[in-house]
């Protein structure tokens, strides 16, 4: 029965935190894009936009859903169901911090751990293409068409280099479920450098991590490789004649598989919720950041650059102060200073994510292909080789 | 817990199995197909075949009908004419399956005669542990066979695809 209800409390807490990350995300994404730009991005529904999300959620949900009546309407309906449903069942199995006791009650900070819990995910990536797939075949339309069969055709090619890549630190770690995983990264070398794989003897992952970072851009359809949206051939492709919430849905998929893709990086490569330093001292990094921001805020609002800045900076700056002695309190660090490492490695490989799209142009279509196969499958393939030689030739994992 | 969930995704199995058959359209067939594909997963998973489950989503819920749908929506194949059934089969059709469906089960019976009824829960060998030792142990010939089998295929597909292009 307490299984039931933690696990209940777990869910709920990690729907709660994961929609309400889906729903910001968007307006991180448009804040940092319009700041590469030299743009000042949402600024006008709340303090620097930061009630847009909700603006944009009640536009979405008021606006007219269109049917169109060539579409095939059973697919044209189901298709949006599948992607986003897909796309929010992931979370399930990633862990987000160690084995915890709370009020006598020992639980693990994941909703679920499995013992094939690295295949969960690729199970779920490679179906959820049939969201994209239907849409763009069901809506009868010659754009979204294409738009649906480059999606196929790039997922499955992307698909090999990814799995290859997600195999290297396995064979480091030596286990399938991801709370062993984090695990295996645990521990120091020399005493400061961590364990993470990417760093991890006797191979380290970094060419691993490089190649499963660009599959995972043409695994979520980002920018370079967004060839089934690509707006300036294909209007908007695959969800060209989707509007109101079923429009939202493929939105939301999209930033649920970044964020699904980026834990399942960190988990794998960049050591879960290790730090990056040992702990006594890495304990006091979430404070000291925090300290930082809020300090930023208060200067921000001495110096205001807009009118309202006066008093909107200085409130930020409060909640970043208050955030930072939460973090500075002893007995809540073992939850929070684990829980502050895997969000902020996660929110740095996203940042990333942001960052290419902001740089990069698209890819055309034969590159995209050609890239797949001639030069990223034999990396991976190369990498997978090496990994297993030198795991072979020194197996006691110095 | 076990009995209910696989009373459910046995339905599922046997609804989307029939309904392969009967839709008019390629599209709806494949949907179907991997409707079949997703409860014999869980099927899998109920008997303790973990590893296989998830095998089972990757390689035939994913790639393999991905390519199915692929190749449906890149010919962009339409509805499927109702031919003329001939009256065999439409008389005798029924029939002859169950009749074929249960001369197997009646070989199985008694090629196996020790065989008992499945319990959920009771076997857990389905490990990817498992699994990896005894494809490398035991079955390591077959497994080989296979692999180069495959290989085969491959360039064949390539050597075919070749042609075409010139």
């Amino acid at each position: 029965m307490t299984f039931v209800i933690v696990s209940l409390i777990k869910i709920a807490l990690v729907f709660a935190v994961f929609m309400t990350t889906l729903a910001y995300l968007q307006w991180v994404e448009r804040k940092v894009l319009a700041h590469i730009q030299s743009r000042t991005g949402p600024l006008r529904v709340g303090p620097h936009g930061l009630m847009q999300p909700l603006a944009d959620v009640l536009k979405l949900l008021t606006k007219e859903d269109l049917l169109p009546p060539y579409v095939n309407r059973f697919f044209y309906l189901l298709a949006p169901f599948i992607a986003v449903s897909l796309a929010l069942i992931t979370i399930a199995v990633i862990p987000f911090g160690p084995h915890i006791n709370v009020f006598g009650i020992s639980t693990d900070m994941q909703i679920s751990d499995i013992n094939v819990g690295v295949l969960f995910p690729l199970a779920i990536a490679a179906v959820s293409v049939y969201g994209i797939a239907l849409a763009g075949w069901s809506s009868n339309n010659k754009y979204s068409l294409l738009g649906g069969l480059r999606s196929s055709a790039q997922m499955i090619s992307y698909e090999l280099p990814l799995t290859l890549a997600i195999v290297a630190p396995l064979l480091l770690v030596n286990h399938l479920s991801f709370r062993a995983i984090a695990d295996g990264q645990a521990g120091y070398y020399l005493g400061f450098i961590p364990r993470w794989a990417i760093f991890q003897m006797p191979f380290p992952q970094i060419f691993g991590f490089l190649i499963f970072l660009i599959s995972a851009f043409a695994e979520t359809n980002r920018i370079p490789f967004d060839l089934p949206e690509a707006e300036n051939e294909l209007v908007a492709g695959f969800h060209t004649e989707y509007s109101s919430m079923k429009f939202a849905s493929f939105f939301m998929a999209e930033y649920a598989n970044i964020v699904n893709i980026t834990c399942v990086g960190t988990v794998l490569f960049l050591g879960a919720w290790q730090p990056l330093f040992p702990a006594p001292y890495s304990n006091w990094v979430p404070p000291l950041v925090f300290l930082a921001a809020g300090i930023l805020c208060f200067f921000h609002g001495l110096n205001p650059a807009r009118k309202n800045d006066q008093i909107t900076f200085p409130i930020f700056g409060v909640a970043f102060l208050a955030l930072a002695a939460l973090f500075a309190i002893p007995p809540l660090q073992f939850i929070l200073a684990p829980l502050f490492w895997f969000a902020a490695k996660v929110g740095l490989l996203i940042l990333v994510f942001i960052w290419i799209r902001g740089t990069l142009p698209r890819f055309r279509y034969d590159q995209l292909m050609h890239f797949a196969w001639t030069f990223l499958f034999p990396c991976a393939l190369v990498n997978l080789l090496l990994t297993a030689l030198l795991v072979a030739l020194f197996p006691g994992n110095p | 817990m076990d009995t209910v969930l696989f009373v459910i995704c046995a339905i599922v199995a046997i609804v989307c199995a029939f309904n392969l058959v009967l839709q008019k359209h390629p599209i709806s067939s494949a949907l179907s197909l991997i409707g079949v594909m997703s409860s014999l997963a869980v099927l899998y998973l109920l008997l303790g075949a973990e590893f296989m489950a998830m095998a089972q989503m990757i390689v035939y819920g994913g790639a393999v009908m991905v390519l199915f749908i692929f190749v449906i929506m890149l010919l962009n194949a339409g509805t499927e004419k109702n031919s003329n059934k001939s009256w065999f089969a439409q008389i005798a059709g029924l029939p002859l399956l169950l009749a074929f469906v249960a001369v197997v089960a009646f070989l199985i019976r008694s090629a196996v005669p020790g065989l008992k009824n499945v319990s959920f829960g009771s076997w857990w060998g389905g490990t990817a542990q498992n699994v990896g030792r005894l494809l490398f142990t035991t079955y390591l010939l077959p497994f080989e066979i296979i692999s180069i089998l495959i290989l085969i295929a491959i360039l064949g597909a390539v050597v075919l695809a070749q042609k075409e292009i010139d």
